[in-house]
């Protein structure tokens, strides 16, 4: 057995190499998660189905923070991957400027993606001066509630259907021995569930003023006064979920320990990998059931300059295939994310990827934090709202202080 | 016996040379029970306890399925024991679509520690030598930087070294790493080294000079024969830096050369679902596995090359 | 003189030689990635080096957050008593083992043994053993005390002493070594004449053998502080800077600031004073250690 698969292994070797122009292309990441890996999997398999060329993975788990310098290194270092992960937004625009990322506008204009990405912003935070240098690959919100329907049926209660009955019902959760919130430790955790209570309860164009134009009263005035009330009642649910990953936390609602968690949209994948079913083992509440708005982040894929002709069409090849109907239906679903283009079929998606599709469909969507927040920016709130929310000494006010200074010093 | 140098440097010699003869040599301590003994006894024992409880805790998790993890004590020894961990950490983890688990690692981490840890001793012993015995103006002064430089934090020195590298055109290359690991181990080998040379008897190193010896002579003839001692030190320090390192080893190379700490972190780091501590421990065991090795193999090389090099003094 | 000028010039140009690959480190490396470092600390440096030069505003920026005043705070407690500790156990544990006792090759190895781990492992194992969920806490309420509280890590207020447990059951075992070398290194006629004198055998210590271990002392000082000043993978692996940023170190800002949140000319601020600071260290040894004697 082993030996006929050894066999047939070195026959689809010889094949690939005797293969006209086929390169291995290098692809960095940092989707280790199980859903994350089960998403890239996809475009691995479909990115060698459709060419010739080989996927070889460079999966750095950690996150941004550990993958970033490796990719960074490595593009200034002048030995780089042939296609990384990044954020899109605000990300890449240095290295673009400094000339290390390839201009893919001739993939986008041959594959006609100003017509087919929606919405079109995406495509927008992959353009500079006019050019497209990146591959959107996924629409990816931040504005859900997550929860176990179990848990409430233990302590005796309806599943809420919106973020003040998800409030009024935690002393009953503890009563019943559950963790009323998950929140992991990391601090981009933290300050993420922090802007959805600002985007849901506040409304988006508090964030887009506050985020995008620096609107330092508005970030002191009332309205955001409510929503740091809302992140003090959010720091009494968390009490006592001693996680670290997003998807530890995930995992407290899969497993019933915990009520609900605030979390993006690729919390979808781990609830798929676990075997839960939506609707009937979990609840998802966009806009946390206040006000329905998704975010239209995402990940996007860029390009380093390479100088050499066959990595040159491998890449162009990837970038065409990440955005094919097949690739983008088949990564999603498992990613848990929403496809970059909408003439797609969507069938086998669950009632919360629908959700999102009629969401996005209606319009009512707002650009994501990244995109409007530098890195920096983001590290300054990453760094307020983890020692709040892990901290029940910092009053409400001191930390609206605090976030009102940082709005300021924004740039 | 004054000078700083020549006692700091007694440091290692003299430890081994003491170890090797404490056995056969002097009166054989006093077998009873007395007071002291069991004080002395009692504090080691309640300490090495203390050292060796992490390690207790790792070996038993690792031999644990899950159900029994979430169950249980973690200092319980396990009620059924299961290498089904251990296969995993080495062979099955997944990152990312690779799923081979450290295996995949551990001969690029041979392949990056072997050459890193010849060329750092070499190049930090012909420094502590020179340093030691051919001082020459200056020497203070690099040396200082040196020590200097065993301070700086290694994420401030990571793009300077990658441009560095670059304009050399060693960046992504195997002597890239061997050069950076080079680096960085110098300081305190150095730092060995040239107290160990120091405390060396001058009269052997004068009478060589008399005899008309040169630089490269006296250090392969006179010196090198009598510093095993050192030389494993030096080994223990750098197998353990360079195979337990990460950063180094993923930014200054390619995923085909990247070392084992580079899954470990991948396996340890890449949550599917649920933590699988015993899995966990396992991969934590595997890859500290061979700098414990070397270092209770070399231990015993450390106490008899001492030996002979005190028959021959 | 004219004779030996000469052959001086040719002794030291072979040492010379050999110490190329050592003056550039220092020079190359170490002087000049310093110098690139803290020009960049002057700069708007985001996520690539660019030349924008700022002033002082990076400094300005670092001295007013508190996640830095933190980081400082937390290496102070975490340097001292790291310091006085390991210094202080690895003594007394390296005397105990002088005592001609037998086993001594099994104890010396299990003290040592931890060394050989990263602290990747070490900060893992730790957080483990100190998890309140199920670490020592939960055995410890499991054998009917009930309200026993060892939660270090999830505590703010004493979360560093938590990283300090494991950094200590970490590095004492090479102090240990270093210490029982210096110890192996006195002439055992000075035991014989303090024994014949009647003087106590801690007096000895203290008033005899600690002060001819000076330099052993200042090395093993150097190896620790170094590693002190480094201290960034452990505390990632055991507690990610946290809770909050309660555990955070100026390493780890550092890396942060240039990794995370893609600031170089934060991040280069904050190198540039821990570089600073390593100076202050760094200056006084190299007076102890050649301070105005000349050799040879």
């Amino acid at each position: 057995m082993t030996h006929l698969r050894t066999t047939l292994a070195a026959t689809t070797a010889l094949c690939a190499t005797g293969a006209v122009s086929a390169a291995d292309l290098e692809v960095t990441h940092w989707w280790t998660s199980g859903g994350e890996a089960a998403a890239v999997a996809e475009f691995a398999r479909e990115f060698e189905e459709q060419t010739e060329h080989t996927w070889v993975d460079g999966a750095i788990a950690g996150g941004g923070g550990t993958a970033r310098p490796v990719m960074v290194s490595r593009i200034i270092g002048g030995d780089p991957m042939a296609a990384f992960q990044f954020n899109h937004g605000r990300q890449a625009e240095e290295l673009i400027e400094a000339g290390l990322l390839r201009d893919m506008t001739h993939v986008a204009e041959a594959e006609g993606w100003r017509d087919i990405v929606n919405p079109p912003s995406l495509l927008d935070a992959c353009t500079v001066d006019g050019r497209i240098y990146c591959a959107p690959v996924n629409i990816h919100s931040w504005q859900w509630l997550w929860l176990s329907n179990a848990a409430f049926e233990k302590a005796g209660l309806e599943v809420p259907k919106n973020w003040d009955e998800f409030v009024a019902a935690a002393p009953a959760l503890r009563e019943a021995g559950i963790t009323p919130m998950a929140l992991g430790g990391q601090p981009w955790q933290s300050s993420g569930a922090f802007n959805v209570l600002m985007a849901t309860l506040a409304g988006p164009e508090v964030l887009q003023k506050i985020y995008g134009d620096g609107d330092a009263d508005l970030a002191a005035g009332e309205e955001m006064k409510r929503v740091f009330k809302a992140a003090s009642d959010m720091r009494e649910m968390v009490q006592g979920s001693n996680v670290q990953d997003w998807n530890q936390a995930t995992n407290l609602v899969i497993t019933d320990q915990a009520g609900g968690q605030i979390m993006g949209d690729w919390a979808q994948g781990e609830f798929a990998v676990a075997g839960e079913v939506a609707g009937k083992d979990y609840t998802c509440l966009p806009g946390l059931g206040v006000h329905e708005v998704i975010s239209t982040g995402g990940d996007a894929f860029y390009f380093p300059e390479t100088g050499d002709a066959e990595i040159e069409a491998a890449q162009d090849a990837l970038a065409a295939t990440l955005l094919n109907p097949k690739t983008q239906v088949a990564f999603n679903l498992k990613k848990g994310s929403l496809p970059v283009r909408s003439d797609v079929d969507l069938e086998a998606a669950n009632d919360c990827m629908k959700k999102g599709l009629e969401i996005l469909a209606s319009g009512a969507i707002m650009p994501d934090v990244n995109m409007l927040n530098t890195e920096d920016t983001n590290n300054q709130l990453n760094d307020l709202f983890v020692q709040f929310f892990q901290d029940t000494s910092i009053s409400a006010e001191d930390a609206q202080a605090q976030f009102v200074e940082i709005v300021a010093s924004k740039d | 016996m004054s000078d700083p140098g020549i006692l700091s440097a007694t440091v290692v010699g003299a430890d081994a040379a003491r170890d090797a003869l404490a056995g056969p040599r002097g009166p054989k301590p006093r077998r009873r029970f007395s007071r002291r003994n069991i004080f002395i006894y009692g504090t080691l024992i309640v300490v090495a306890l203390y050292y060796l409880l992490p390690l207790w805790v790792m070996v038993v998790t690792s031999l644990k399925g899950m159900p029994e993890i979430r169950m249980g004590n973690i200092f319980a020894p396990p009620v059924e024991i299961t290498f089904e961990p251990w296969v995993k950490a080495w062979a099955e983890a997944c990152t990312g679509l690779n799923c081979d688990g450290l295996s995949r690692g551990f001969w690029n981490s041979v392949r990056i520690t072997v050459p890193s840890v010849v060329v750092s001793i070499v190049i930090a012993s012909v420094n502590g030598y020179a340093l030691a015995n051919w001082r020459f103006k200056g020497a203070d002064m690099f040396f200082t930087i040196l020590i200097f430089g065993a301070f700086i934090p290694y994420q401030v020195m990571l793009y300077p070294i990658v441009i560095l590298l670059r304009e050399m055109g060693l960046y992504g290359s195997l002597t890239g790493l061997v050069m950076v690991h080079s680096i960085f181990g110098m300081p305190i080998l150095t730092l060995l080294f040239r107290n160990y040379f120091t405390s060396l008897p001058e009269e052997l190193f004068k009478a060589a000079r008399v005899d008309g010896a040169g630089f490269w002579q006296i250090y392969v003839q006179i010196m090198l024969p009598m510093s095993l001692p050192i030389f494993v030190v030096a080994m223990i320090l750098q197998v353990t830096g360079i195979w337990n390192d990460f950063l180094f080893g993923v930014v200054y190379t390619k995923p085909d050369l990247y070392p084992m700490t580079v899954q470990l972190n991948n396996i340890v780091n890449s949550v599917q679902g649920v933590k699988e501590y015993n899995v966990n421990m396992a991969a934590t065991l595997l890859t500290g596995l061979v700098p414990l090795v070397i270092y209770f193999v070399s231990g015993k090389l450390f106490v008899r090359g001492i030996a002979a090099g005190a028959v021959k003094g | 003189m004219a004779a030996t000028r000469p052959i001086r010039l040719f002794r030291n140009l072979s040492a010379k030689i050999a110490a190329i690959p050592m003056i550039l480190t220092a020079m190359v490396v170490f002087v000049g990635g310093t110098a690139w470092t803290v020009t960049y600390s002057f700069t708007s440096s985001k996520l690539l080096p660019k030349t924008k030069f700022v002033g002082l505003d990076q400094y300005e920026r670092l001295w007013g957050t508190a996640r830095w005043l933190i980081s400082i705070e937390n290496l102070l407690i975490y340097g001292i008593c790291m310091m006085v500790l390991s210094l202080v156990i690895g003594f007394l544990l390296a005397a105990l083992l002088d005592q001609k006792i037998r086993f001594e090759n099994t104890f010396r190895t299990i003290l040592l043994y931890p060394f050989a781990l990263s602290f990747i492992v070490t900060g893992l194992v730790w957080q483990w053993l100190l998890n309140p969920d199920f670490g020592v806490q939960s055995v410890i309420r499991g054998f009917g005390w009930e309200s026993f509280t060892f939660d270090p890590l999830y505590d703010a207020r004493i979360v560093i002493y938590g990283v300090l447990i494991a950094g200590l059951w970490q590095g004492t075992g090479l102090v240990m070594c270093l210490m029982l070398a210096g110890l192996r290194g006195i002439d055992q006629d000075i035991w014989k004449a303090s024994r014949v004198d009647g003087i106590p055998a801690w007096k000895t210590y203290v008033f005899i053998v600690i002060p001819m271990m000076r330099p052993v002392f200042i090395t093993t000082l150097v190896i620790i502080a170094s590693g002190i000043v480094k201290v960034y993978d452990l505390i990632v692996a055991q507690t990610g800077g946290g809770p909050g940023i309660a555990s955070e170190v100026p390493a780890k800002y550092v890396y942060d600031y240039m990794f995370q949140g893609q600031n170089l000319g934060q991040g280069f601020a904050a190198s540039t004073m821990m570089l600073l600071a390593v100076l202050v260290v760094v200056i006084p040894w190299a007076f102890l250690e050649f301070g105005g004697r000349k050799r040879v």
